[in-house]
């Protein structure tokens, strides 16, 4: 379970979080809805710890994360992971030492000890299988499009199963198909790690898809949270607009 | 006015404070927990092997250089014969390490900061952070430890090729024999020289090293950001260089006088 308590974060002159207060239940996917530039990027960052709040507590699984050193930090935040908006593969890597890099560098979580080459092969092989990347191995990020380098910054992360997932706008700047494929993808990661994940989103289409629940953030804060129907029931001048400009879809479980 | 003084004052030592927690960062990480040695041997290549040919470039000519105005200036007045020990100590205690750590800083400095600058700016940096990892101790302790390693046998490099530099022009352009150019040389070239040297490499490479690997991990603004950080990398590091050059001669050289005051006392 993730706790967020009152988060403020203040860039320059700018409140960018206010008070944020928020709790995400564990096994759920929680997408965050508002506009560009309101803070939901800044939310993530500060769950993985990236970022630390001016003011205010992060608790994951009972950690107070925000009460911790830089290093302790590094520990906690070692069974989550992170899908970034431009992917952030490291250019100077192939796709499969970008895929390996989180097992080579961590060793087996268990024992401690490095996986065998052949175990870190074979788990690529099937993190890159299950996005639809089998082949690419040897390729740069620079020689892939922007839908299969979100794919493989999405390969990149499931390869060692965190428990928390988080998407910074996972959709944003695909065309509609290869949208709709990283969306299945979400969904279909959630059902295979049974993990809780945070989705940052402006797309609707895309979080009726995937979402459990949904959260609005605006101004800073959370302005409301609840499960999809409820949401879409509210009165609110942005819940309001985005219905409006809804495209139907149905939530559909990925073959 | 006040205020504006007062803004870029604690600007400043914001600065210095983010930089003084990288260097103990990297300190730690490269004591506590080295890094891979995968790591710090693409480090060593880049920055030593690849450096050679510009570094013995630039000590060869300085040493021509050198031993050309030497002998034109001190040659006239019967002094031709100091050339050697002029180029030689000049070579040692200030040439060589100056020379050689300008070199590096605009070879492998400002590529360092656009590397991890532009690493920033595409969250790669944040990327290594999400999975746990301390960018400090995976991408700076490998430069620094190669930094400080490297940039004094770089320096020693350009010292020995300054040498040669001189020697081949005062020998075969101003025909002094060999033994006038290397013979006044181990009356007055002392072993205070040659750590004179071994310390001006050494500091300048961890300044060069940290404030290239700063300025890149502080980058923001896209690919424009990287330009500044880069252009702001090695302006700061040569200027850092000039100064700590000036601080490092006095300092060493009144240390050097009071045990040579003391050790006269105690004769």
């Amino acid at each position: 379970m993730i706790r967020i308590k009152n988060l403020w974060k203040r860039y320059g002159s700018i409140d960018v979080l206010k008070g944020l207060t928020l709790e995400v239940n564990r096994g759920e996917i929680l997408v965050i809805l508002g506009r560009s530039g309101v803070g939901k990027s800044v939310l993530l960052r500060h769950i993985i710890g990236i970022e630390k709040p001016d003011q205010g507590s992060i608790e994951i699984n009972g950690t107070v994360i925000t009460a911790l050193k830089k290093n302790q930090i590094y520990a906690a935040v070692k069974n989550m992971g992170m899908l970034f908006q431009g992917s952030a593969l490291f250019d100077s890597m192939n796709i499969e030492e970008n895929t390996s890099f989180y097992l080579k560098q961590h060793g087996d979580p268990v024992t401690g000890k490095p996986f065998p080459p052949e175990d870190i092969e074979q788990k690529v092989k099937e993190a890159l299988a299950m996005v639809g990347l089998e082949g690419t191995e040897h390729k740069m990020p620079s020689d892939l499009s922007g839908g299969m380098r979100k794919r493989a910054g999405l390969a990149r992360l499931i390869v060692y199963r965190p428990s928390i997932l988080l998407y910074d706008e996972p959709t944003t700047g695909l065309d509609p198909i290869t949208a709709q494929q990283i969306n299945e993808l979400i969904v279909k990661t959630q059902n295979e790690l049974k993990g809780t994940s945070i989705v940052v989103t402006h797309d609707i289409n895309s979080a009726l898809f995937i979402a459990d629940r949904l959260a609005l953030h605006r101004d800073g804060q959370i302005v409301h949270v609840a499960d999809i129907e409820t949401f879409m029931k509210i009165d609110d001048p942005i819940i309001n607009f985005l219905r409006e400009n809804l495209s139907n879809r149905p939530r559909k479980e990925p073959h | 006015m006040l205020v504006l003084v007062r803004k870029h004052s604690v600007r400043l030592l914001a600065m210095v404070g983010e930089y003084v927690s990288l260097v103990v960062d990297v300190l730690c990480a490269a004591l506590v927990k080295p890094p891979a040695w995968h790591l710090i041997r693409e480090q060593l290549y880049n920055l030593g092997v690849m450096s050679l040919g510009v570094v013995a470039i630039t000590g060869f000519t300085t040493g021509f250089v050198l031993a050309a105005q030497s002998f034109y200036q001190l040659g006239e007045k019967g002094l031709a014969g100091v050339t050697g020990v002029l180029v030689g100590k000049s070579m040692i205690t200030e040439l060589g390490p100056i020379l050689t750590a300008f070199m590096v800083t605009g070879r492998v400095g400002s590529s360092m900061c656009a590397e991890l600058g532009s690493m920033k700016v595409t969250e790669q940096i944040d990327a290594l952070k999400s999975m746990a990892i301390n960018p400090n101790a995976y991408l700076v302790a490998p430069r620094f430890i190669a930094g400080i390693f490297m940039i004094p046998l770089l320096t020693l490099f350009s010292i020995i090729m300054g040498i040669f530099g001189g020697y081949l022009i005062a020998v075969y352009l101003f025909h002094l024999s060999p033994a006038t150019y290397f013979d006044p040389m181990q009356v007055h070239i002392t072993l205070f020289d040659v750590a004179t040297g071994c310390i001006k490499s050494f500091i300048f490479g961890v300044l060069l090293v940290t404030v290239c690997c700063y300025k890149g991990m502080k980058t923001s603004g896209g690919a424009a950001g990287v330009g500044k950080s880069t252009t702001q990398s090695v302006v700061t590091s040569y200027v850092l260089i000039l100064v700590a050059d000036f601080l490092l001669t006095m300092a060493l050289n009144m240390i050097h006088q009071e045990m040579k005051y003391d050790w006269m006392k105690g004769v």
